[in-house]
């Protein structure tokens, strides 16, 4: 067996999410190799060398990879794909839009956000919003597959000592060209990996309020997640919702902000180590979930819990 | 240009599933079915298109059982001009649905086939990207919004770090994210009207295409269950709890 696992970066540096599917890799067994494909990401080659258990890193250092635009990177993962046993990739955005890409292109199923391996070619995947947990088996002869990142523990990111190879393969579609991207600049934790999440709801009434959040947030060095109603009504940005069609966060703490608890944002949040829930209502389900409920205004519990803290 | 909108019958969001005693699946015996919201949003978009005057043509193409054609009604409802209905007795996976997707636009030619980004029961979020790699087209998934000029759609994407905006050349794949529109409701005359737009049955032998899979559903079962913990009176004391019991402060 040998797996094949793409890396998420930003042509600087290896994201988080790529060491939690080399730790997936690495439970499937066989030998890991990771491919970079980018612009100027030597230096992403050097991180993914250094990563613990990995054999070969190949590395497409080409304009057509610097966007990580699916119709580009589909075709080189496919082509260098096609000699591996398995292809993974983190079930973030970039690894969502891409890889199925590459299954059909190999015309094989994908096995999308898996959060266990049972066996080399057997998986355990949520469905229903987490409501329930399939267990899939897989009889395609290259196995294309994304993990969720919050159910492995990363690899180490250091102590291996990887060859880079490089790819002269590329692939450059004339249908698709970037404009541009908008992206959140935050010197807060990312909410994926932050060891503390506290998000608000529709009950923080509108985004001058989140500022109750974000100082809170830097006391406990959190990162500030939102409900998709808060998303929706426009208090704050599509990139921080947390739940079913958004962000999946298990944090050590969780702590929800007059929020109801819909079984779409429990879908984000409930594997998280331990959930605070701070609602007026005091039937709101989140509390069904929640290690330690207050039922209290949110507008006079969090000046008070920022004090505590100070 | 003419449009054709992907769209599936799923359990209705509001509903909680459960895993059959056996296991073996989740049990969706007697519960409520509906359009998959990203689906919704999907016929939404098609449908401003063509009112505005971009579109000519929206053409809605569901695959599955025979009770599929509810939705194909539903879509047709909310405006667009006629149905495909696929019949399958299963749930086809997802590339056996881009496949016989493929098939489709092959027959129907379409400038834009606009998808939901991920359907709410599998949540596999693929057929969109697997029809766009099939068919050699550019793909705008999650998108949040959608301006199509001179032969052009240009995408603004949600993704993980804020938004992106892609300029894809017609014919090409869109997917629906929450944010795109809000989907409006079937009004009665519609509905009524909705009856009487063509609907056309094919069988997946019609396209050329065999339905089957590799990916085997093993088991099904329920997820880890939380229980609810305890209330606190204050904040004093939720702190004191987060410190000294949870040890997480
Ligand atoms: C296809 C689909 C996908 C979805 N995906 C997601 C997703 O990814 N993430 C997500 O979050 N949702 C998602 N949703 C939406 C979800 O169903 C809920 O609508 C949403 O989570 C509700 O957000 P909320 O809890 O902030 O708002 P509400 O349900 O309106 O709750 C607000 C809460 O705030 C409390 N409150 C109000 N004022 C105060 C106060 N002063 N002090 C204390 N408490 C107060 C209220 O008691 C209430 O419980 C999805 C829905 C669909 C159909
Ligand atoms: C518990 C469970 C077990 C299953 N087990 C199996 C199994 O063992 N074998 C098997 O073959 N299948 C199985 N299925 C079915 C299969 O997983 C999905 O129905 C299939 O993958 C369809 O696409 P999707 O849900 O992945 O679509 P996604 O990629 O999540 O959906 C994106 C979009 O694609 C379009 N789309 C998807 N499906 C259709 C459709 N049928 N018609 C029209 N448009 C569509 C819609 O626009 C949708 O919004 C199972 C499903 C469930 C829920």
């Amino acid at each position: 067996m040998s797996i094949l696992v793409i890396a998420e970066h930003d042509n600087q540096s290896l994201n988080q999410a790529t060491l939690k599917a080399v730790a997936a890799a690495q439970q499937i067994g066989g030998d890991v190799d990771m491919l970079v494909a980018g612009l100027n990401a030597q230096g992403v080659a050097d991180n993914a060398a250094q990563v613990e258990g990995i054999k070969r890193v190949r590395l497409a250092d080409n304009a057509a990879y610097e966007h990580q635009l699916a119709e580009n990177v589909s075709e080189l993962v496919a082509k260098v794909g096609a000699d591996y046993s398995h292809i993974l990739a983190p079930a973030t955005t970039t690894g969502k839009n891409m890889m199925p890409r590459v299954a059909a292109l190999l015309d094989v199923g994908q096995i999308s956000d898996i959060v266990a391996v049972e066996s080399a070619d057997t998986f355990k995947r949520p469905i229903y919003a987490g409501n329930a947990i399939a267990t899939v088996q897989s009889s395609d002869s290259i196995k294309v597959i994304t993990v969720r990142g919050t159910a492995f523990d990363a690899a180490n990111a250091s102590g291996g000592s990887a060859s880079v190879e490089a790819i002269a393969d590329v692939f450059n579609s004339d249908k698709v060209e970037f404009v541009g991207e908008q992206l959140a600049e935050s010197e807060r934790p990312d909410l994926a990996s932050a060891p503390v999440v506290i998000s608000g709801g529709r009950g923080m009434q509108n985004g001058e309020n989140f500022k109750l959040l974000e100082s809170l947030a830097d006391k406990l060095g959190a990162a500030v997640g939102a409900s998709r109603a808060a998303v929706d009504a426009g208090f704050v940005p599509n990139d921080m919702q947390v739940g079913q069609t958004g962000k999946i966060v298990a944090p050590q703490l969780y702590i929800a902000v007059g929020i109801s608890g819909a079984i779409q944002h429990l879908a984000g949040m409930k594997d998280s180590k331990v959930i605070v829930a701070i609602n007026k209502d005091e039937e709101a389900p989140i509390f069904q979930v929640a290690d330690y409920g207050l039922v209290a205004d949110l507008f006079e519990a969090l000046p008070e819990l920022e004090k505590a803290l100070s | 240009m003419k449009i054709l909108v992907a769209v599936k019958r799923v359990i209705d969001y509001n509903v909680k599933v459960r895993v059959k005693a056996d296991q073996s699946d989740v049990d969706l015996a007697n519960v409520k079915m509906a359009l998959n919201p990203f689906c919704e949003i999907a016929i939404e978009e098609a449908v401003r298109l063509k009112e505005k005057g971009t579109a000519e043509e929206v053409v809605v193409v569901s695959i599955g059982p025979k009770a599929c054609q509810e939705q194909i009604r539903t879509a047709l409802a909310l405006g667009a001009d006629r149905g495909i209905h696929v019949e399958a007795d299963a749930m086809p996976d997802s590339l056996a649905v881009a496949k016989l997707l493929k098939a489709v636009v092959a027959e129907e030619k379409p400038d834009m086939v606009i998808l939901g980004k991920q359907s709410i029961d599998s949540d596999n979020n693929q057929t969109g990207q697997m029809l766009g790699a099939l068919t050699g087209m550019p793909q705008g998934t999650f998108a949040s919004e959608v301006k199509v000029e001179d032969g052009k759609v240009d995408v603004t994407r949600e993704v993980d770090g804020g938004l992106q905006t892609l300029r894809l050349t017609l014919p090409a794949i869109v997917t629906t994210d929450l944010r795109l529109n809000e989907p409006r409701y079937a009004s009665l005359p519609n509905i009524m009207k909705a009856k009487r737009k063509p609907l056309e049955v094919k069988s997946p032998a019609d396209l050329g295409v065999e339905v089957s899979s590799n990916i085997k559903l093993l088991k099904a079962e329920p997820p880890a269950e939380r229980s609810a913990g305890v209330r606190v009176a204050d904040v004093a004391e939720l702190v004191d709890k987060l410190k000294n019991e949870a040890k997480v402060l």
